[in-house]
Formats: structure tokens, sequence, C-alpha cells
């Protein structure tokens, strides 16, 4: 029966193609389509891991970038006469490799990464997050550096001969990143719901307490971790199929400052926060491009919309609106808070 | 060639002592209040463009206008402090960290709107040609730069270690409800560290806004470079701290020189993720204690 929500929601976005004609209003539901898939595969961290993890670009970059390179392909020298490269490959290859390549870099930082927690751990996140920026800058012979990556292809699917779709236009765009969200929102609902989730959430409330119980931290933060960078890394694939071009400036910390207060603002640890937050944050900047004030305004504002809504609700929308919910029609209790804390993980 | 490795050295030297002052703020602020500034890199800038409107607008003596200049950045510090920090005291690092990022954006774009983005140089009073030992060289400019730092080092160190502040500072950092139980007033140990670390990352940027130019951007990466040094150093560990930050400038310098320009602004996080595989702590890990 909890689903019926959650259909609901999805016809509805699903309807949009139908009755929508702005195909610059489209443009921006696509953009911010993906930035919320990215969110969500934050939220699994931040949300029900509790690791505050800003160097969360970096996976989409990784994505955005090994997507591209696959298919255009590459070639590399490593040395003066020996290089490693291949051949353009197809798009839907260059995805699934992306996505695969993100979840291993997400491997290899987990690993590393969480030695350290709290403070320490936000600043290892950001320094990966700076490393991959300035290697895309650098490694001009793969990357192009600051020339970007131009012409990426865009994703054509179908039978050799008998039917193909192109995903170049913006409804059919737009349907792709849909059924990529409601996918990922599927993995993450099913691995928090499942005995993993529960150790996830368990070491979030209190380590030491998962620890004594025989929870191993570090495998279950560095499962967290890989299927949250792979699902960035695809969200980042997209973009790049997308937008068609792919410069060093995706690694910019502001993109992960927008995932974070996408997540926040919707509600850490429930699975309709980062959307919820999305729709909203993808829509301040377009609301605050039409006012036609100076960028270094909107930007301002921007800011102050931060601290305003951390300061007003820094649980989130959606556990304000299940406490609402939850409390109405009954007397709430004498001085006791509607909503007990912990019960973020329930929808 | 040994000539070249020493100028090198030479430099690292002068602008170690800059990365130690801003690594001393932040390593405070980090350790003592748990909160991830984010606005660390824009009272940096402030430093500098306030060393640029009372020198270059106002025509105020250098010297004084450093001392001002830092002055400023101990009560924007103290403002902020009081109007975004205070409130949050018992959040957790998260929210006080997106408020910190929201505040960064805020006074970066204010001071693209009030300055504009054009570069802006300060003129400084030292003699334009540079001390001389040998083969080696290094501008008045520079050397007054470290040894200012090395004082305001000194004194910092000094105000944590052998004042009474200091004690309770070093107290709030141990454990914040037993030195709250023993009459320190948590509250203003705060508000004092929050203060103290945004006046010093003022004068960093009052000191090196001179040598280089003054730009609305100049905050972001000082303040990724300190954060690199806090790690290197440990939290709260003024003494890591500073040996965090010439280590940063050794690096920076060498890696320049012999490897590849490019990279000058990865080595700091290349250092934080060697020091993770081999002492999480910290370069000089004293258990977590301050300085």
């Amino acid at each position: 029966m909890t689903r019926w929500p959650a259909i609901v929601v999805l016809a509805a976005f699903a309807s949009i193609p139908l009755w929508m004609e702005n195909l610059y209003f489209l443009h921006i539901l696509v953009v911010t389509g993906i930035f919320i898939i990215a969110a969500m595969s934050l939220n699994l961290l931040l949300g029900f891991t509790g690791q505050l993890s800003l160097g969360h670009v970096a996976f989409f970059g990784i994505g955005a970038y090994a997507s591209a390179l696959v298919s255009l392909g590459f070639e590399v020298h490593l040395t003066e006469d020996f290089a490693v490269g291949i051949g353009p490959k197809p798009v839907w290859l260059a995805m699934a490799l992306a996505t695969a390549v993100a979840g291993l870099c997400g491997f290899a930082i987990g690993k590393i990464a969480f030695k350290v927690r709290g403070a320490y751990f936000v600043i290892v996140s950001i320094s990966f997050a700076e490393v991959v920026r300035l290697v895309a800058v650098n490694w001009v012979e793969l990357t192009q550096g600051p020339m970007a990556l131009n012409n990426i292809p865009a994703l054509k699917l179908g039978v050799p001969g008998l039917i193909e779709i192109s995903f170049l236009r913006k409804p059919a765009y737009y349907y792709l990143v849909l059924a990529a969200a409601a996918v990922s929102y599927v993995i993450i609902r099913r691995l928090v719901n499942s005995q993993a989730g529960r150790a996830m959430i368990a070491l979030r409330e209190n380590e030491p307490l998962a620890v004594s119980v025989g929870i191993d931290v570090t495998r279950y933060l560095v499962l967290a971790t890989v299927v949250s960078a792979a699902m960035a890394g695809a969200a980042g694939a997209l973009y790049a199929h997308y937008v068609r071009i792919v410069d060093p400036d995706i690694f910019l910390f502001i993109y992960t400052v927008t995932m974070v207060i996408m997540v926040i603002t919707g509600g850490k640890g429930t699975f309709a926060g980062p959307i919820v937050g999305g729709v909203i944050f993808g829509s301040v900047p377009e609301v605050l491009r039409a006012l036609a004030i100076q960028p270094e305004l909107q930007w301002i504002a921007f800011g102050l919309l931060m601290i305003g809504i951390v300061f007003l609700l820094p649980q989130g929308i959606v556990p304000a609106v299940q406490g609402w919910w939850q409390s109405r029609g009954k007397t709430p209790p004498q001085g006791g808070p509607p909503i007990e804390a912990g019960s973020g993980a329930q929808q | 060639m040994l000539d070249q490795f020493l100028q090198h050295c030479l430099n690292a030297l002068m602008l170690g002592g800059t990365y130690a002052l801003l690594g001393i703020g932040l390593t405070l602020i980090f350790g003592i209040m748990r909160v991830v500034n984010f606005t660390h890199g824009e009272l940096y800038a402030f430093g500098a463009y306030m060393m640029y409107a009372l020198v270059m607008r106002l025509g105020i003596d250098f010297f004084a206008a450093l001392v001002l200049a830092m002055a400023l950045g101990i009560v924007l510090g103290g403002a902020i402090e009081l109007t975004l920090l205070r409130p949050l005291r018992s959040s957790d690092i998260d929210i006080t960290m997106l408020v910190m990022i929201g505040a960064w954006i805020v006074l970066q774009n204010s001071e693209q709107l009030a300055w504009t983005g054009v570069a802006q140089s300060i003129a400084n009073p030292f003699p334009a040609e540079p001390l001389v030992f040998g083969s080696l060289s290094v501008s008045w400019n520079r050397v007054f730069v470290l040894l200012v730092a090395m004082f305001l080092i000194s004194a910092t160190y000094f105000l944590v270690n052998g004042t009474k502040l200091g004690r309770a500072m070093r107290a709030t950092f141990q454990d914040r409800e037993t030195a709250a139980l023993m009459g320190v007033r948590i509250e203003r140990v705060h508000t004092a560290t929050f203060a103290l670390g945004s006046g010093l990352a003022a004068a960093s940027g009052a000191l090196l806004g001179p040598i280089f130019v003054v730009t609305p951007t100049m905050g972001d990466l000082a303040a990724t470079k300190a954060f690199a040094i806090v790690i290197l150093g440990g939290l709260g560990n003024v003494v890591g701290a500073t040996v965090g930050g010439f280590i940063l400038a050794f690096a920076e310098e060498i890696g320049v020189a012999y490897i590849s320009s490019g990279y000058r602004d990865a080595m700091g996080f290349l250092l934080i993720i060697l020091i993770l595989l081999v002492r999480p702590t910290g370069l000089i890990a004293q258990k977590e204690r301050i300085s």
C-alpha cells in the first residue's frame, strides 16, 4: 500500500512532457533530474550512514569523463613509444563502464578515507575531489584539459536494422532520466531496507554500539560508498551525453554544495527528501535568474536562503511534513516532540 | 644546481610562514568548536581587501593598516560567531558546516559586488631591490612577512599555553561539559576562538595582499591550503599547524621545481592522502590535544 504515493508521483512526472511544450522548462527538468539522482546517491552516504562526503562531485565528474572518453575513444602515451587506447564504443556501453569506473573509485577512496571520521573525513573528501579536478585540468592528453571534450555522441538504442531510438530530443531524454531516477530510488530503498541497510543505520546512530554487536563498520561504509559512487557516476554519464561537452568545471565545489543542500533541505535519511529538495533547489536559480538581478546578488540570495533553511528546518521538509501529518488529529503528548529521533529512516 | 635548490628552500621558508598563520587560525576553530569553517578563506580575502582599502583608497600608513586589517578581521569573525554559530551550538557538524558554506557564498559575492572582479594590487614601502646572499635573493617584503608571521605564531602559542584564556580554550578542547562544570565560560571561549582565528586569517591576507594581487576568489585557494595544513598537523594542534604550513610550502616549491607546476595546488591534497595512509591522527599527534 505504501507504494501508491511513489507511483502517483512517478505518473505525475511522466505526464509532464505530454502537456508541457516549453522546451526550456523541459531542459531545466532534465538537468534537475540528473542532479536529483546525484543527490539521492549522496543521501545514501549522508542520510543513512551519517558520513558527510563533500567530494561527491568527483564521482559525478569521473562518470561524465569516463563515459565521454569511452564513447569518443582515446589514446594515452604512458611512455615515449608505449600507448594505450581504445576506439569509439557505443554510448550505452560507455555509460555502463562509467558507472563501473565510478564505483571502483568509490571502493578505493572508501578504503582510504574511512580510516577517519567527522571533520577529518569531510576534508579528505574535499581533497579527493580537488585532486581529481586538477588531474582533469592538467592531463591534457586524456581530458583535453580546459579545452573540454567536445562532440560527445548522444545515446542511441535499438536493434540494428529494425528499430532505433535516438535520445537527442528533450522529451526522450527526460524519460530516460526519469527512468534512471526511478531505478535509483528502488535500488536505494531496497538496499536501506535490507540487512546491510540496517547495519548502516545502526552505525549512523551509534558507531561504538554497532561495532560492539559485531557489525563490520568499514565493510558497510565501503559498500555504501561503492553504490553511492556508481550511482553518482551514472548521473554524470547521463549529464555528459545530454550537454555533450565536459570540462574540468564539472568538478567545481559548488555542485557538491548543491547536492548537499538538496539532501538537507528535503530531509536527509528520508527516501523522498532528495527529490523534494532537488525540485526546490533545481528551480531556485531559475527563479532568481527570472528576477533579472545581478549574478552576485543571485548568489547572495542563494547563500542567505541556504542559511535560512538550515536555521528554520534543520531536519528538512519531509520529516517536518511527516511530523505534522502524524500529529494531525491526535493531541500531541505534553511537552514531547511530535516525532521521535531516528524515525527518519522510515519513509 | 645546489643554488637553485637552496633558492627553492628559501622561497618555501617565506611562503611557509603565511601558510602556518592560516593553518593556526583554522586549527583552533576546528579543534575547539568542531566547526568546519568555510569562511576562513573569505576572512583571508577580507584582510587583503581591507589592506587595499586602507592603503590605496584612504592613504593610511602601511603598518597601521596591517594592524587595523587584523582588528577588523577579529570584529567580523566575532560577528559571524555571534549571529550564525552561537544559535546552532548544539547542532550537528553538518548543519553548522552548511551555514558556513552559505556564509562563504554570501561573503565572496559581497566582495565581488563591492570591489568588482578586477584584480587589485597594493603598494608596499619596502625597497624594490632584493636582499642578496651570494647567489640567493629574496625581497624585503617577503622577509617582513615571514617575521610578522613568526611573531603572530609565537604570540598565539603564548596565548594558548600561557594565559587564562588559553587554559580555558585547552580545557574546552579536551572536554566541553567538564570545562563548563568547572566554571569555564564556554560561550565566551567559542567567540574568542573564532574571532582570534578569523583575525589570524585576515592578518595573513593583509600580509600576502601586497605580495600577490587581491581578487574576490583569492580566499578559495587559501582555504583549501589551510584545510590541508590542519589535517597535516592534527586538529587543534598549534605546533602541528606551524610545522604543517612549512611542510606544505616545501612540498609545493619542490614539487613545482622538479615535477610539474600544474600540480602545485594538488600537493597539499596528495600529502593529506599520504598522511592518512601512514598516520591518520596527523604528523605531530599528541592524542588530539591542543598545542
